[in-house]
């Protein structure tokens, strides 16, 4: 007997319309009326209409297209009718479906409602965590509050019962209101921290108020950690770019005094060669797209210093030691680049993509999330960073590049060709800066003007840090970056340009020599 | 005796026919010959990318004016300038064009520093400008026609919206804008203008950054984190090359439209052609005109657009767009037009008088009207959201053109100011 019941039951159960997904309710949807849109969307959400999440999905996609009263949904030119997905003809005049932010929410919070019961743990969790910042009325709370009561997985259970308890700090019950205020403790999210603060300024209970601050304290200290840490990180970001840009000039003005206002346009000139090279792997290995950063980057160095080394061989060896002209130069120099660029590339920006595995981010915390491409970057800098000391310590080339440095005199009387290194350092400073060239393309806009942002920024490194060690540019550059990111932070972008400025003044005047300076006998 | 009065004779009647010539020489020019049109649009630096096409959208609608006869029997002979994103040269280059080149009217600038550069000489040397591009109003020139939308036609109603239920209820603010006059003071109109809806100021985040500037990570974040504290949208007034890269930080940091919807005045498909917009469907754009507008007027522009990009080997002729501030200019070089044909002449004075009350059938679908007073365009004012092809799908729309206030009545002492130019 008790078989059969169950049996019936269960039949009952399966009897039951499993398809909710019907005429009526997709006409409500593509209907175009706000309020239909969004009372249709509640009332699937409360059915827990699980069959609806992939015609929702699609509408969000854009690919649902109306004709006539069906609605089809599109993939290139092949469609399939909404109601039973049987391919269907798409007529020449069919209308696509206009969706606006506010329904686009609305979909999105339904989807995530609907899936709460789904069978499937990681879909269940990703619902939840999408719920966390949806505006909660009633109706949504008791769905929420039958689900977390049926949840078997622990951490979407957790994640049910924090928002449950983001709602029961409003209760009337003092009770319940001082179980949330310490349940939300370790809740580290910037809407908790808004929830704490706004029911502490009404709070009257003491004992719950007591609970309030501390959770707060928790919350806020946490979430202060991340907004540090975020600042730190996008000053590294900064400084590795400074860094690339400045690495090449250190070598050339600490090498050879040579002021060059050209440093700038190599970089352009790598930044372009990345273009181009980006641009032949479109058109001849579209199947390795992905890698043409990897090929780039050594076309970038070689092609930047190519014209590092014509530079020096036709301009900057007749003016050896004489400052002024050199710089007076290299200007021009620059400005013919800039017009060769102009003539052969065009004066507007070209565009250069991020390759796929750079785009995205790292969710380290709730309010820090580092994007790949930056971190590529600091990778990069590191390397280069690396190579290039490994080059000047632990070869005869940096051997001799040194000695030059640090006694031009003394280095050609024990034999050394003073210029020819000239040439081969000149050249190697373009070539890095062709390599910040490429870093830049991925980061900022590519354009004939790109060097002008960065010289003044790149002989502010070199000036701030010294000429006589690499590490003297590695400290100025990333103090700059995270200097200026943290006044960025708090006084806006223009004020921290200025303030920089004014400490790199001011520091000069005390100690002219930068940060490293070359000790030893110099005659100047 | 008789030589003398020979050579005497000779000399006045050679001294006479050379004045007679020199006078006769500029009245020959001036009635006869092609008139010469001024095209002042940076083609290079930060603004470039914008301006580029304005250029072009003006030579088109010269070269259309032309195979019609030219006006008044006369061709148009455009004289195209860059300024190179440069205020300063823009002057200098103004007073080259109405001093030198001795054009009828110029037709330029898109940043309102560009604009107050060149104001001064078009008022020493009584130049005619007409200026295409949305702005900020507080300016009202004799020798300016402004067909770009005020405040009141772009930016008060845009945030209207974000405070709408269609639009999202915003509740928290952030205006963020490149360090000029133009986002100052949109800002300050809008901050008034939130004031007056009951928005307090605790609610309102204002930044700005320089032209250029490319690195966002920090404002990116500061925005995230002010939108923690309620319903939050932004109010971008960035200009030039630095949205690009102000877009690709929002894709970077996941802020989704749907979370904190972006309303950008000075951003059109033109500039999101170097973007990829794909993380940033549902994010706005408040103009006059979007190219996504469907109707006869439109098609007809767009079509002749593309066949002149194509023609002319314009960069980007493969994927030819449109935008508002093209619409304007065009609008603009055609009732200067209709203007001179009607005051049968070039002189400005007689041509400033004839082009209030000008009508054109406009591809926004409604008939721009110039205002016979206040020299701005009645305009309608469409409200858009970006696609992922990067076209604009619009979402709120006036009935009809909107009249435009120049004088925002959001600035204190604005009801003092006459609704038309000051001297006249």
């Amino acid at each position: 007997m008790l078989r059969l019941i169950v049996g019936l039951a269960l039949l009952a159960m399966f009897s039951a319309p499993a398809t909710a997904l019907d005429r009526e309710a997709i006409a409500h949807w593509t209907g175009g009326d706000p309020d239909e849109q969004h009372k249709a969307l509640d009332d699937a959400a409360a059915r827990g209409d699980l069959t609806a999440i992939p015609f929702l999905r699609d509408l969000l996609a854009d690919r649902v297209k109306l004709a006539g009263d069906k609605a089809l949904i599109v993939d290139g030119d092949k469609a399939v009718d909404a109601l039973d997905r049987t391919p269907a003809e798409l007529p020449a005049d069919a209308e696509d479906v206009s969706t606006s932010n506010s329904l686009r929410l609305a979909i999105e919070e339904t989807i995530a409602l609907l899936e709460i019961a789904s069978p499937d743990r990681a879909l269940r969790l990703e619902a939840v965590k999408r719920l966390q910042n949806a505006e909660l009325d009633e109706s949504r709370v008791a769905l929420l509050a039958k689900a977390e009561q049926k949840e078997r997985d622990a951490s979407v259970r957790d994640t049910l019962r924090q928002m449950r308890a983001l709602g029961e700090l409003q209760s009337s019950d003092r009770a319940l209101r001082l179980a949330a205020a310490q349940a939300l403790r370790t809740t580290i999210s910037g809407r908790v921290r808004e929830a704490l603060k706004t029911r502490l300024s009404t709070e009257e209970d003491g004992e719950v108020r007591v609970a309030l601050t501390r959770s707060l304290r928790n919350v806020e200290s946490s979430l202060a950690v991340g907004e540090n840490l975020g600042v730190v990180f996008s000053g590294l970001s900064l400084g590795s770019i400074l860094l690339l840009a400045a690495l090449g000039l250190a070598i050339t003005y600490g090498l050879m005094g040579v002021i060059n206002m050209a440093h700038g346009e190599m970089m352009m000139i790598g930044a372009y060669a990345t273009y181009v090279v980006q641009n032949l792997f479109r058109t001849h290995l579209p199947d390795h797209f992905q890698w043409y950063l990897a090929a780039a980057a050594p076309v970038a160095f070689i092609v930047a210093a190519l014209v590092g080394v014509a530079i020096e061989r036709t301009v900057i060896r007749f003016l050896y030691g004489r400052a002024l002209e050199t710089l007076l130069a290299t200007w021009g120099v620059s400005l013919i680049l800039m017009q060769a660029v102009r003539s052969l590339f065009g004066a507007q920006n070209v565009q250069v993509e991020n390759p796929a595995w750079m785009s995205g981010r790292v969710f380290v915390t709730d309010n820090l999330e580092l994007p790949y491409n930056r971190i590529v970057i600091i990778v990069f800098s590191v390397d280069v960073l690396l190579l290039v000391s490994f080059l000047l310590a632990r070869t005869r080339l940096g051997l001799f590049v040194r000695a030059v440095t640090q006694n031009r005199g003394m280095a050609r009387c024990v034999g050394v060709d003073s210029s020819r290194i000239d040439t081969i350092a000149f050249a190697l400073g373009s070539g890095l800066a062709g390599l910040a060239g490429v870093a830049l393309s991925q980061v900022g806009n590519v354009g004939p003007d790109l060097g002008q942002h960065y010289i003044v920024d790149s002989f502010m490194v070199v000036v701030l840090g010294g000429v006589g060690q690499l590490a003297g540019a590695v400290y100025a550059a990333l103090g700059l970056g995270v200097a200026g990111k943290i006044l960025e932070n708090i006084a806006g972008a223009v004020l921290a340009e200025i303030a920089v400025l004014i400490f790199i003044v001011v520091f000069i005047q005390k100690r002219p020599q930068g940060l490293f300076a070359l000790g030893g006998r110099q005659v100047d | 005796m008789k030589r003398r009065v020979l050579v005497k004779s000779l000399g006045i009647a050679a001294a006479g026919a050379l004045l007679a010539s020199t006078a006769l020489l500029p009245a020959r020019a001036e009635d006869k010959g092609p008139i010469k049109v001024g095209i002042l649009h940076s083609l290079s630096g930060t603004m470039a990318i914008s301006e580029t096409v304005l250029k072009d959208t003006a030579l088109m609608a010269i070269e259309e004016i032309n195979a019609k006869g030219g006006v008044l029997g006369r061709k148009l002979e455009p004289v195209v300038i860059d300024p190179a994103s440069n205020w300063p040269l823009f002057a200098e280059k103004a007073r080259q064009l109405l001093a030198t080149d001795k054009v009828a009217v110029v037709f330029g600038c898109w940043t309102s520093v560009s604009r107050k550069s060149v104001l001064p000489v078009f008022k020493e040397l009584n130049g005619l400008l007409f200026y295409p591009v949305q702005y900020e109003g507080e300016e009202l020139e004799k020798n300016v026609f402004y067909t770009g939308a005020a405040p009141n036609q772009q930016a008060i109603p845009a945030v209207e919206y974000l405070i709408s239920k269609a639009g999202g209820g915003a509740k928290r603010f952030v205006l963020l804008g490149t360090d000029y006059v133009y986002p100052r003071t949109t800002n300050k109109i809008l901050r008034a203008f939130l004031h007056s809806k009951g928005v307090a100021d605790a609610d309102i985040m204002e930044e700005y950054t320089p032209f250029g500037h490319s690195d966002y990570q920090t404002i990116v974040a500061n925005i995230k984190k002010f939108a923690s504290g309620g319903k939050t949208a932004v109010v971008s007034t960035i200009n030039g090359d630095s949205n690009v890269p102000f877009y690709k930080e929002l894709g970077n940091a996941g802020l989704k439209a749907t979370e904190v919807p972006v309303v950008a005045f000075s951003v059109g498909e033109e500039e999101l052609r170097g973007v990829d917009t794909k993380p940033l469907v549902g994010h706005l754009a408040a103009w006059n005109y979007f190219m996504s507008l469907k109707n006869p007027a439109n098609t007809e522009f767009k079509k002749k657009w593309a066949a002149y990009a194509k023609a002319h080997a314009i960069a980007n002729a493969d994927k030819p767009l449109t935008n508002d501030p093209m619409e304007a200019t065009y609008i603009g070089v055609n009732i200067w037009k209709q203007a001179v044909e009607k005051a049968k002449t070039t002189d400005v004075d007689k041509v400033i008088a004839a082009v209030g009350g000008q009508k054109f059938e406009a591809p926004s679908g409604f008939t721009a009207e110039m205002d016979a007073k206040n020299h701005h365009l009645h305009k309608p004012v469409f409200i858009g959201e970006v696609k992922a092809d990067g076209q604009f799908n619009v979402v709120w729309k006036t009935p009809g053109p909107v009249r435009a206030q120049p004088w925002s009545p959001f600035i204190p002492g604005n009801d003092k100011k006459k609704d038309e130019p000051d001297t006249h």
